[in-house]
């Protein structure tokens, strides 16, 4: 084993993984919650198509998602491979196990992680997938053709199921992002009497902002477009 | 006091154990929790039945030899070592559950004693400094600022008891294996071993099959001598560094 491969498969190395890709995970999660604010601008979803199109198109965006999809992947394997160890490390569990004084999202990440990662699936087959690959009709701004991804968004949300759907994941998001956005710090060992509570606190004003922006999407647009 | 004890008894490593429960009189409360445990096995001696085994040693609340999983948690309810702990801190009637430390790499010996080896070689693997014998050197020969010295005294402070991976849901070590890298790698003695002495840890920590940190706290909160997670901030930063760095390929 090379000196990378044997740090990286380390508990800290596998640690630092999940560190990494879950920073840039919130990265990203930035960038689309700004982005999707669009759909509140009231213009019929124009600015949010043409907003859209260059999110398909643009080179730069391009490598971005590529690398959001390797970060969801390798926060998933890793995750996964530092459970495995993790349940092996004690095969036989105490009779008597009281709730210690730790945050229940700190408990349970991986049964969070799982329920986001079930989303993320249904969530792309909805809107990602169809963007790329679906018949969407398509709209003329300007003399340029448009696919129409707000049409696709705005009859995805008249079904309640879905409106309420999302909005019981962002409230899972906002448990797994109020443990794991201060913990990552952490794990790269960014733990320091000056920066620490600012991390801390910012943490927790993200993990609450982003995941109420992303829910005020589905029940703005059920809302407003029907 | 009257108390009901359900503890943990097991013939050897490799017998399944199971929960045994005793009825306990006449306990005061100015007892230890170890004294109230030495009375069990004074009647269990009188009844001609195996007495409880457990770990103990100075009982002073230093030498990180007692253990006991109290009611769910390491020590017991209080932040301190079980020999510290005082029946004063249980009600007349109570139920008390007494399990041993739960982590494969601390197999169970025998009842509530379990092997910590594991514990002293992470310490074999790099917990340790090189110095010159002869003479004994002047004490203010090398200066150490007050603050780095009062914080590596806070990571010496740690008595390798286990209680932190006792807690942990993962079993993970990092704190303890942290505590003795910083405590280290905080002073000028530290220095010569630094890199190798966190690269050696980490992977001895590993290799006895512990857990990964998941940052929950539960090892801090439960620890008798109060050993703070940036200890976990600082080992990943000393490994890290000394993977980059280490002349080790």
């Amino acid at each position: 084993m090379s000196w990378v491969t044997k740090t990286l498969s380390s508990t800290i190395g596998r640690k630092l993984i999940m560190a990494l890709t879950g920073l840039f995970l919130i990265l990203f999660l930035t960038g689309h919650v700004s982005g999707n604010l669009l759909l509140f601008k009231g213009d019929g979803g124009e600015a949010f198509n043409i907003y859209a199109k260059f999110m398909t198109t643009n080179p730069a965006v391009k490598l971005l998602s590529y690398l959001t999809y390797i970060s969801i992947i390798g926060h998933v394997i890793f995750s996964i491979w530092l459970s495995k160890r993790n349940k092996s490390a004690r095969p036989i569990g105490y009779g008597v196990s009281t709730p210690p004084s730790t945050t229940v999202s700190s408990r349970n990440m991986g049964i969070l992680g799982t329920i986001i990662l079930i989303f993320i699936v249904v969530h792309m087959q909805s809107f990602w997938a169809q963007m790329h690959w679906g018949d969407l009709p398509v709209v003329t701004y300007d003399g340029e053709q448009y696919k129409d991804l707000f049409s696709i968004v705005t009859f995805a949300f008249q079904n309640e199921l879905m409106v309420i759907g999302y909005v019981v994941a962002m409230v899972f998001l906002a448990f797994h992002l109020s443990h794991g956005f201060a913990s990552a710090f952490q794990t790269l060992g960014l733990n320091h009497a000056k920066y620490s509570p600012a991390i801390s606190v910012i943490g927790k004003i993200y993990c609450i902002l982003v995941p109420i922006l992303f829910a005020s999407m589905p029940v703005y647009i059920y809302f407003t477009q029907s | 006091m009257k108390l009901t004890l359900k503890i943990w008894r097991q013939k050897n490593a490799s017998d399944k154990g199971a929960f045994v429960t005793y009825p306990i009189d006449g306990i005061s409360t100015d007892m230890s929790f170890l004294e109230m445990m030495d009375v069990l096995n004074e009647e269990l001696a009188v009844k001609g039945e195996d007495p409880v085994h457990f770990d103990h040693d100075c009982r002073e609340g230093i030498c990180g030899m007692c253990s006991l999983y109290i009611n769910g948690h390491p020590h017991g309810p209080k932040q301190t070592t079980t020999c510290q702990l005082h029946m004063r801190s249980f009600s007349d009637g109570d139920t008390i559950t007494i399990e041993p430390w739960r982590a494969a790499a601390f197999p169970v010996v025998k009842d509530l004693v379990v092997d910590r080896g594991s514990f002293d070689r992470i310490i074999q693997a790099g917990g340790y400094v090189s110095v010159n014998t002869g003479g004994v050197p002047d004490a203010n020969e090398i200066p150490i600022p007050k603050r780095i010295a009062d914080e590596a005294f806070d990571s010496a402070t740690c008595i390798g008891c286990g209680a932190c991976v006792a807690a942990c849901k993962n079993a993970s070590a990092m704190l303890f294996t942290s505590a003795k890298i910083s405590q280290l790698a905080m002073l000028p003695q530290g220095q010569v071993e630094r890199m190798s002495r966190a690269e050696k840890m980490v992977a001895q920590m590993d290799a006895e099959g512990f857990g990964a940190c998941t940052n929950t706290g539960a090892c801090e909160a439960e620890c008798p001598k109060g050993i703070s997670l940036t200890n976990i901030a600082r080992m990943n930063r000393e490994y890290f560094s000394a993977s980059v760095k280490s002349e080790n390929v």
